[in-house]
């Protein structure tokens, strides 16, 4: 069954920064856009398994900080002439808070 | 600069580039006249002129006057020009004596036959001294072509003689295209084809005769050039395409106007780099199977645009073709894919038009992106703080993570930590607080590195500062093992232990990494000091190295030892180590202020030449101290450990604790 978490303040992520969420299922990474836009994947890069919290933000694309994979924070997909894609999750904003949707078997962090 | 041929205007540009104030000085009525007609000298003299070279043309030099030293020249109708320097390109003559003294036929070089071999069989002779089938050569593609029949025969190969063949000239001055090849003399039994577009500044006039090309001269756009030079060097009947033949392969029968279609219509044999005598088919076979991916591989695979570069365009062009979206062409020159302009460009307007921020970069100059990048925005961000020490604030968002962390990324996203070793010394309580930090941490690894220090692996983010207090509590600090910036300097111990040193290495190691920590630079910065030409300490590999000698110490830079590999130069000597720290802080900074981000010294002096660099540091002396004094002004604001600033708060949202979901009463 799928549910809305709530994880953090907007504020709490910085502009052209990001958050890791920790779930059962491994982490969520939350980026925030220069433009304010906020976004949310699979903290796992594609390619191998890079940390995309980690890397550099810029437009609403990450670079993977292991071997420099861009992938789009909107699809997920992977840039340029790399194959690939990381899973998106839904994201909304309520009061200026983020809510995330989950599983609830991956939100437990047991 | 006397004479105003192919070599005298290369060399006049470059004086220029490097600041000089140049005039060419050229007896005959027109620039170049050997390989350009009059038109296309005279659209050269213009272009040369915008750049701020004088050209007298028709000028006779007369006299060099001066007494101990140069102080200029008289021309043959009474002017008198003054000179610092003056640089002679008027051709060259063959010196025969050691041939005439041999014995040796001679005429106007040394006679020999389509094999090399001179008036006595068992002498052969190749290069610009000899003289074969009534010519004589100074372009560099045929005399390799003699070498290659001289080395087939001495191994003892049937070879094939050495035939004639017209080599094109490509003038190598950046923003001027011009390229020549064949005969284009006027004649009765010769008609020409002649294509001008003054405004654009395009000249092309093709000669020819039986409807072949037999002369070739392209100014201003000089893509076709090697389509043209294949076809004439081919005798290839052009009667066919006559009508359109001017407008190149794009009308004649190739592809679209692209660029990338002309290059892809040539035919596998057509010469790509005429220096070398490298083939298209030599170039596509070597990316593919050898799986080559830059210009600099392909020049080190096939030698195709390593030595005068002016193919370098088509080489790449060839990259482009072969690899498809795998290759950016536009990286080569703009800084990436958000701006036109280069590295250069942008150091250059950062200071003067005194923009303090990225944010106003990217608006005053025009970037095409919102935000930048990941290759523009790291290096915006140095560029900032090179140019405004203690004013411009930092960017962490960007910086590459290792330098926004102060630790190194390592593939299981978990992090290195190398605390500084000051000249590659430690103490054993040092070492105890090491071992116990890797205890408490559960560091599984601990390794010594290349630049005399260790390596703590495997320790997880949220570890990184309480590892950093520890470390710093037994008074370490940060080794800045993961920044474009002072690394290491490495020493050997120097007079305290060696019976063979010649000076105290180890304290002048210390010395330096004391001054010079902390400092951000294009690239990662390594440094050595060796206390005797035996160089254990490997001096002559590093960024900067300094070899102790007997009367002194003897500075090197340039060093490579990575991918590429190159030894270094030597800068000069010194008497002192108080100019052993002023020549090299000098030296940073300078390299601080001009190289491209992610240059090594070594990319920067190839660039700007090792000469260039000397002349600065080592000759003068006024802007030697003007560099160190600005590298020791910038110094005060970076040497901070930013593992102590970040063990006390600063920066904390880069080490943000992971967030824990709270389900909402909403199921979807």
């Amino acid at each position: 069954m799928q549910n809305w978490y709530e994880v953090c303040a907007v504020d709490d992520i910085a502009l052209r920064g990001s958050r890791i969420v920790k779930t059962a299922k491994g982490c969520v990474a939350l980026f925030r856009t220069a433009q304010n836009d906020i976004y949310a994947l699979n903290d796992k890069c594609a390619h191998k398994q890079g940390p995309l919290s980690q890397g550099i933000v810029h437009g609403n694309l990450v670079t993977c900080p292991l071997h420099g994979w861009v992938f789009s924070l909107e699809t997920g997909e992977a840039q340029g002439a790399d194959k690939g894609r990381v899973k998106t999750i839904p994201v909304r904003i309520v009061e200026g808070c983020v809510q995330i949707q989950l599983a609830d078997q991956t939100a437990l962090t047991g | 600069m006397i004479g105003g041929g192919l070599l005298g205007l290369e060399a006049a540009a470059g004086l220029k580039v490097q600041g000089m104030d140049v005039t060419v000085l050229h007896l005959m009525p027109t620039l170049m006249e050997r390989q350009l007609d009059e038109t296309a000298g005279h659209l050269l003299e213009k272009a040369l002129t915008d750049r701020g070279i004088k050209v007298i043309t028709k000028a006779n030099t007369k006299e060099i006057l001066g007494t101990t030293k140069v102080e200029g020249v008289r021309l043959e109708d009474g002017t008198i020009l003054d000179a610092n320097i003056i640089i002679m390109a008027v051709g060259i003559r063959p010196n025969l004596w050691l041939g005439k003294d041999a014995g040796l036929d001679v005429d106007r070089g040394i006679l020999v036959n389509n094999m090399m071999q001179t008036s006595d069989p068992n002498i052969f002779s190749v290069g610009e001294c000899i003289q074969v089938e009534n010519r004589t050569y100074g372009l560099v593609a045929p005399l390799y072509d003699q070498a290659k029949v001289l080395g087939s025969t001495l191994a003892g190969k049937d070879s094939k003689p050495f035939t004639h063949f017209e080599a094109a000239t490509k003038l190598k001055v950046t923003g001027i295209n011009l390229f020549s090849a064949g005969d284009f003399a006027a004649g009765d039994d010769r008609q020409e084809i002649v294509l001008r577009d003054a405004a654009k500044g395009v000249y092309k006039r093709l000669v020819l005769q039986d409807d072949k090309i037999i002369g070739i001269v392209l100014y201003g756009e000089t893509a076709d050039g090697p389509w043209f030079y294949q076809m004439m060097n081919a005798g290839d009947d052009i009667s066919e395409m006559r009508d359109t033949l001017i407008f190149g392969p794009a009308y004649a029968g190739g592809g679209g106007a692209d660029p990338l279609a002309l290059v892809a219509g040539m035919p596998d044999e057509a010469e790509i780099c005429g220096c070398n005598g490298v083939c298209k088919g030599d170039i596509v076979s070597a990316i593919t199977d050898k799986k080559l991916g830059t210009l600099d591989e392909v020049r080190a695979h096939t030698k195709a645009s390593a030595s005068c570069g002016s193919c370098s365009g088509l080489v790449e062009q060839l990259l482009a073709l072969t690899l498809g979206d795998d290759f950016d062409t536009n990286a080569v020159t703009a800084m990436c894919a958000c701006t036109d302009l280069s590295h250069q460009d942008v150091r250059r307007m950062i200071i003067s038009k005194s923009i303090k921020s990225i944010p106003d970069v990217m608006q005053e100059l025009h970037w095409t992106t919102s935000c930048g990048c990941t290759k523009c925005r790291p290096a915006l961000n140095y560029y900032l703080i090179c140019a405004w020490p203690g004013e411009y604030v930092d960017d962490g968002y960007s910086r590459y993570i290792n330098e926004r962390v102060h630790a190194n990324i390592q593939k299981d996203g978990t992090y290195s930590v190398i605390p500084r070793m000051w000249g590659g010394m430690t103490t054993p309580n040092e070492l105890r607080a090491i071992a116990d930090v890797a205890d408490k941490f559960d560091i599984s690894t601990v390794k010594v590195t290349g630049g005399q220090r260790i390596d703590l692996l495997g320790i997880r983010k949220e570890d990184l500062t309480a590892v950093w207090a520890d470390l710093n509590a037994a008074g370490m600090v940060s080794g800045h093992a993961y920044a474009k910036g002072l690394r290491t300097v490495k020493t050997c111990v120097g007079t305290d232990w060696c019976r063979v040193a010649t000076q105290d290495s180890t304290g002048l190691g210390i010395q330096l990494e004391r001054i010079l920590w902390g400092a951000w630079a294009p690239h990662k910065l390594k440094l050595a000091v060796s206390g005797c030409p035996r160089n254990c300490s490997e001096a002559t590999c590093k960024d900067i190295g300094v070899i102790c000698v007997d009367s002194g110490y003897e500075l090197h830079f340039g060093g490579a030892a990575g991918m590429h590999i190159q030894g270094t130069q030597v800068l000069c000597m010194v008497d002192t180590e108080a100019e052993v720290i002023e020549y090299i802080c000098a030296l940073t900074q300078m390299y601080r202020e001009q190289a491209n981000y992610l240059d090594r010294i070594y990319k920067w002096a190839d660039k700007v030449g090792y000469d260039y660099i000397r002349s600065v540091i080592v000759d003068d002396e006024q802007e030697r101290k003007a560099y160190a004094a600005r590298f020791l002004y910038s110094q005060k604001f970076m040497q901070n450990d930013p593992w102590k600033e970040r063990v006390e708060g600063k920066e904390a949202h880069h080490f943000d604790a992971p967030l824990v979901p709270k389900k909402l009463e909403e199921t979807v």
